[in-house]
């Protein structure tokens, strides 16, 4: 498999060094070494059950490695760096029912925790991120009633409100029409240049990934490929990661998938 | 009506029933949420266990009943987080251990009282000063728990990955928020009664659900909604003559179909 490492910016913002996580005699990741620069837009591409989310738990700090270490700006990520990464988990995981307004919710994410009554100054920011994803309007909706990219929204407003340098989202484009997910694609660049922050999305989208990212990792429990767009959905890489090329392939390049 | 504030069993019965009031209704919030309800049963049931046990020995039976319930509800968690069953699974196996327990401890004793069928209907008769004793205490413990818990468990019963993130120890957290819902289940049941203290766990939370947008609401209706109940039953039970548990849950699902219709 590749192990070309590209450095573009000399600051490491997520170091892999021989990571291996093994769940039982299941081996979830193996052998994975690579830098993740300051200032990227890196998608996570590959099948199901092929390592992504526990790629994304291992930087949030809520996985260790079997083997092999796992450092965030410098550090273990097991404590005391919340501050720094902003969380957007997949919205299908989460009771709807739950009684909540997005604007306590998003923030959750200046607390870390639940709020029973949120402070004058606790509203100010909620409402500032809010208006930075477009979603002012939504924030005394009841959560059950939002759809699912106005609910999206309302996770990413969460994860920006404290500015973090580093965004980690699970799928953020499940359930969510094209239209909502170009809007998305399209905050999250802007937030990217604002922040001159790091992002590393996971996706199933290779057409967003392609046309979004400046890395694309693919993975299949081992590194298979971590390259620009054009390089890494190569029929190549594509073939090793999926045993196919797919529709997507066909999209982007415009190249009949023979599959 | 001051006749009867003026006899001693009344009055701890009152006392009785604003503590347990408050912990079922303040517990009972994250029992609904978290999608729980049986596991208030299951407890109820090992508490069954405990208690006959108590009887058995011819101690206090609360004394047995709340290290006996307390174990049981760590040995559910434990099977959730150590094996692939589902906690309902868990709850199924102990819940029926327990009461298998509990009916060889009854049928082991010498002879027979009424005590038995008092703990599973409830009796505003029953409740004695050590009762009392023990209410306030874990009232109290929920209390102080209740500041500095309250929004983890929120947090965690909103979504355990997200707190999980935040680097919370949801582990701990639950193991806690277990160990006080068996302890009040246990303190609940001379009132209330084996029987019917899942259904006191979950409707005063399930009504202030139906009337709040916000999950601090719902906490402050339902310990509103609890303490009302227990208050209005526990008098309805003295003037009617009746099973105190039956006449709070009566008095509950009032309540709750008062909310329903607002809700429409």
């Amino acid at each position: 498999m590749e192990n070309k490492t590209i450095n573009q910016e000399n600051e490491n913002v997520v170091v892999f060094e021989k990571v291996t996580v093994r769940f039982g005699t299941h081996t979830a990741l193996e052998d994975i070494s690579l830098e993740i620069k300051k200032g990227l837009f890196i998608t996570v591409v590959g099948p199901n059950g092929g390592g992504k989310t526990t790629f994304l738990k291992l930087i949030l700090g809520l996985l260790e490695p079997t083997l092999g270490e796992v450092k965030v700006f410098g550090e273990k990520p097991l404590k005391n760096l919340t501050q720094a990464i902003g969380y957007v988990p997949q919205i299908k995981t989460f009771d709807r029912s739950f009684p909540a307004l997005p604007i306590e919710l998003v923030a959750t994410g200046l607390t870390g925790n639940w709020i029973g009554i949120l402070s004058k100054e606790q509203k100010r920011l909620a409402l500032e991120a809010l208006e930075q994803v477009g979603a002012t309007n939504l924030a005394k909706k009841p959560l059950g009633k939002l759809s699912g990219g106005e609910l999206q929204r309302i996770f990413l407003a969460r994860s920006i409100i404290r500015k973090p340098r580093l965004l980690l989202l699970d799928e953020p484009a499940s359930g969510i029409d094209v239209a909502g997910e170009m809007d998305f694609n399209n905050i999250l660049e802007e937030y990217k240049k604002r922040q001159n922050a790091t992002i590393i999305m996971i996706t199933h989208d290779w057409e967003s990934a392609y046309h979004h990212s400046d890395y694309v990792l693919l993975l299949n429990r081992v590194k298979i490929c971590y390259d620009e767009p054009k390089k890494a959905f190569s029929e190549k890489w594509l073939r090793i990661a999926f045993g196919h090329l797919g529709h997507a392939h066909e999209m982007i390049f415009g190249v009949k998938n023979n599959d | 009506m001051i006749d009867m504030l003026s006899m001693t069993f009344m009055q701890r019965a009152l006392i009785a029933g604003l503590l347990v009031g408050f912990l079922g209704s303040y517990f009972g919030v994250f029992i609904v949420q978290r999608k729980m309800s049986f596991m208030g049963d299951g407890l109820a049931h090992a508490a069954f266990g405990g208690i006959a046990l108590g009887l058995l020995l011819e101690t206090e039976p609360m004394w047995i009943a709340v290290p006996f319930t307390l174990i049981i509800s760590i040995g559910i968690t434990l099977i959730r987080d150590k094996t692939s069953l589902e906690m309902d699974t868990s709850i199924g196996i102990f819940f029926a251990l327990s009461v298998a327990l509990g009916i060889i401890f009854i049928s082991l004793r010498k002879h027979y009282t009424t005590d038995a069928f008092t703990y599973m209907f409830g009796s505003i008769l029953s409740v004695n000063t050590s009762d009392l004793i023990i209410s306030s205490i874990i009232v109290v413990i929920s209390i102080v728990l209740s500041f500095k818990f309250w929004r983890k468990w929120a947090y965690a019963t909103f979504d355990p990955e997200l707190a999980k993130a935040d680097k919370l120890n949801t582990k701990f957290d639950d193991y806690l928020l277990s160990a006080l819902i068996s302890i009040s289940i246990v303190i609940s049941i001379k009132l209330v009664g084996i029987v019917l203290i899942a259904s006191f766990l979950v409707i005063p939370a399930a009504s202030a659900r139906l009337l709040s947008s916000t999950f601090f609401k719902m906490t402050i209706l339902s310990v509103i909604f609890g303490l009302i109940s227990s208050l209005v039953g526990l008098f309805l039970s003295y003037f009617l003559d009746l099973p105190s548990g039956a006449t709070i849950i009566l008095i509950q699902a009032i309540i709750f179909f008062i909310a329903m219709s607002l809700k429409k």
